[in-house]
């Protein structure tokens, strides 16, 4: 490790690496010879079954995929760098467009790491009010990945159908926000608001309308011959090699390791809720399949358990150093509106000190690494995306797979390109 | 004097009560054993996650026997992340790692720092499969090198980007402005 030769090193790393692989590298000269066994396909970067954008430059034998090399970074934002410059409510903002599909688990997931760095303790109303968000998004996650899985393989009814259904969840969070996709929902310190009677109402009407379309939905699906023929050990992967690539979510479940974060490092109120964790035994494009079903009818479960036991009391933490207090007040009283200011402006004092918290995201393990120095922005943040770190494993799913494989395999992994790329 | 001798029991008694604080004396008692005490120093619990620094000729053997270790097998590697701190003279550039033990529940924070002149720290690739693209990260927002890594390259900017944006003397604004002061807003 001298200092001389390590960066000259690392350039020879780079070419050695490049040699090895010259027509799979991303900056290498496309070779198109009639003589030649083996065939490169660029798979993506805009290619409408990848779901997002990304490239997959595969070396193919006829169907066969023999190897490939993913490129990643199309969407890059630098959440990480921009986080560095905002307060910590700004931030909010940046965790919505990470994975848009299920944008409250990541607010809120934020607003637990920076409730945990300033102890702010959070109301049990407010508690469940989230779980029962946080697992509206889990199921609307899940539908879409489960969709667009029956779409990839050339069914595309249960899509409409679920699509329809997310509809019904996205006014629910309409009504609770005002947003819809990117919900920027929640505060540090509980709700921005409380549950509105419309609300609650649309939640029931949901609940009591969505069983029957998830009913339909696995009729069409669960036992039929020619999708099982398209998905049933395709894209499998081992719980060992999952676990080395740092699987979490649906995804490590699938393939049978019973790992939820929501159990194991219960968070706002999850140890009062019962619930099942499904997993499945191969690990493959099926089981990720069934156990994102089987989770959905659990969400199911959770919601309606809070729901039904929705404690009286605050929506929000009494914590005036961290809470916006209501405008109203803010013109009336003087305490509140020195508050708003500080807020707004960044002056509260954060203390100094590293926190890591993570909740169970639609994919699996979201984590926030939040160091702060305290100042008013973050010193360091950090998120662990579990789509970026599981995705590298796609290669060796599909290697010796064929292509039509492939892009099941993917829509099955559900990667989105906002969380893969923040 | 005598006040602290009596509130020693008392700390030992809230411990016993805190499994975390009690699985953290478990695993630092675990470190210790199998790697000696001279390998780790600022050993703290910040909000119960035991952390601890030690240093980059160290950590992968450090990472490798918590990865063979049967009794609490902290064989899940959850995130790895670069950090720059411009302050610290000869510790300017950091890792962090955090492992789990998925079977125990404990988490354990490590963190080595070396000079940013000579910004090389042992890749984890031969371990851990997730280690590529995070090593791949770190050295695309922090220049970090990881010999011995099977593709070191840029993974999220573009290839011919010639600086590491994360570091601390990339402001996000640009310099040249004066219309706005940083005076308060942001660093």
């Amino acid at each position: 490790m001298a200092v001389n030769d390590t960066l000259e090193g690392t350039h020879k790393i780079i070419e050695e690496a490049r040699e090895q692989q010259p027509r799979l590298h991303p900056l290498a000269p496309t070779v198109n010879d009639f003589n030649q066994e083996l065939t490169t396909l660029n798979l993506g970067p805009t290619h409408p079954a990848t779901h997002g954008i990304f490239q997959n430059i595969l070396q193919m034998d006829g169907e066969r995929i023999i190897s490939g090399v993913p490129t990643i970074g199309y969407i890059h934002r630098a959440f990480e760098k921009i986080a560095e410059r905002r307060p910590f409510y700004q931030i909010t903002t940046l965790t919505d467009r990470m994975n848009y599909c299920s944008s409250p688990i990541n607010n809120f997931g934020w607003h637990l790491t920076v409730e945990k760095l300033l102890g702010v303790e959070v109301p049990k109303r407010a508690q469940y009010i989230r779980v029962i968000l946080m697992e509206l998004a889990r199921i609307t996650d899940h539908l879409i990945c489960n969709g667009i899985l029956g779409v990839d393989t050339g069914a595309f009814t249960g899509f409409l159908y679920l699509m329809d259904e997310r509809e019904k969840v996205y006014e629910i969070y309409e009504e609770v926000s005002g947003a819809r996709l990117t919900t920027n929902m929640g505060r540090v310190g509980g709700m921005e608001r409380d549950f509105s009677d419309i609300a609650i109402s649309k939640l029931r009407a949901w609940l009591k309308a969505f069983p029957a379309v998830m009913r339909e939905f696995e009729a069409m699906f669960n036992r039929n011959r020619i999708f099982m023929d398209r998905v049933v050990d395709v894209g499998a992967i081992s719980a060992e090699r999952a676990l080395n690539y740092g699987f979490t979510g649906p995804n490590l479940r699938a393939a049978g390791v019973d790992y939820d974060v929501r159990v194991m490092n219960p968070y706002s109120s999850y140890q009062d809720f019962d619930f099942e964790i499904p997993v499945g035994t191969k690990g493959d494009t099926y089981d990720r399949f069934m156990v994102r079903n089987e989770e959905i009818w659990q969400s199911l479960r959770i919601i309606e358990q809070a729901l039904e036991n929705l404690p009286a009391g605050p929506y929000h933490a009494d914590a005036p150093h961290f809470y916006l207090p209501p405008k109203q007040a803010v013109y009336q009283n003087m305490e509140a509106l020195i508050y708003h200011f500080k807020i707004v402006m960044g002056e509260i004092d954060a203390p100094v000190g590293e926190v890591y918290h993570s909740v169970e995201g639609g994919n699996g393990e979201l984590g926030f690494y939040l160091v702060s120095d305290g100042g008013r922005t973050p010193y360091r943040l950090h998120f662990r995306r579990p789509c970026f770190i599981y995705y590298q494993a796609y290669t060796e799913m599909v290697v010796g797979q064929t292509l039509s494989d492939a892009i099941v395999t993917l829509s099955s992994m559900n990667v989105i390109a906002g969380e893969l790329d923040a | 004097m005598a006040d602290q001798n009596e509130s020693i029991p008392a700390q030992e008694a809230a411990q016993a009560q805190d499994p975390a604080a009690q699985q953290n004396a478990e695993l630092l008692a675990l470190l210790h054993r199998l790697f000696g005490a001279d390998a780790f120093t600022d050993v703290e619990e910040p909000y119960g996650l035991l952390t601890a620094t030690t240093t980059r000729e160290q950590i992968h053997g450090i990472i490798a026997g918590l990865q063979q270790d049967q009794e609490l097998q902290l064989n899940f590697l959850t995130t790895m992340c670069g950090m720059h701190f411009p302050d610290r003279e000869g510790q300017e550039l950091g890792m962090v790692y955090h492992l789990h033990s998925l079977t125990r529940n404990i988490r354990l924070r490590l963190k080595i720092f070396f000079p940013i002149a000579d910004p090389v720290a042992p890749t984890l690739t031969d371990l851990y499969s997730a280690a590529n693209w995070m090593e791949r990260e770190a050295f695309d927002f922090y220049g970090i090198i990881f010999p011995g890594h099977p593709n070191l390259m840029r993974i999220l900017n573009v290839e011919d980007m010639d600086y590491h944006p994360m570091r601390k003397e990339y402001a996000l604004e640009d310099g040249t402005r004066e219309d706005k002061t940083d005076l308060f807003f942001g660093r």
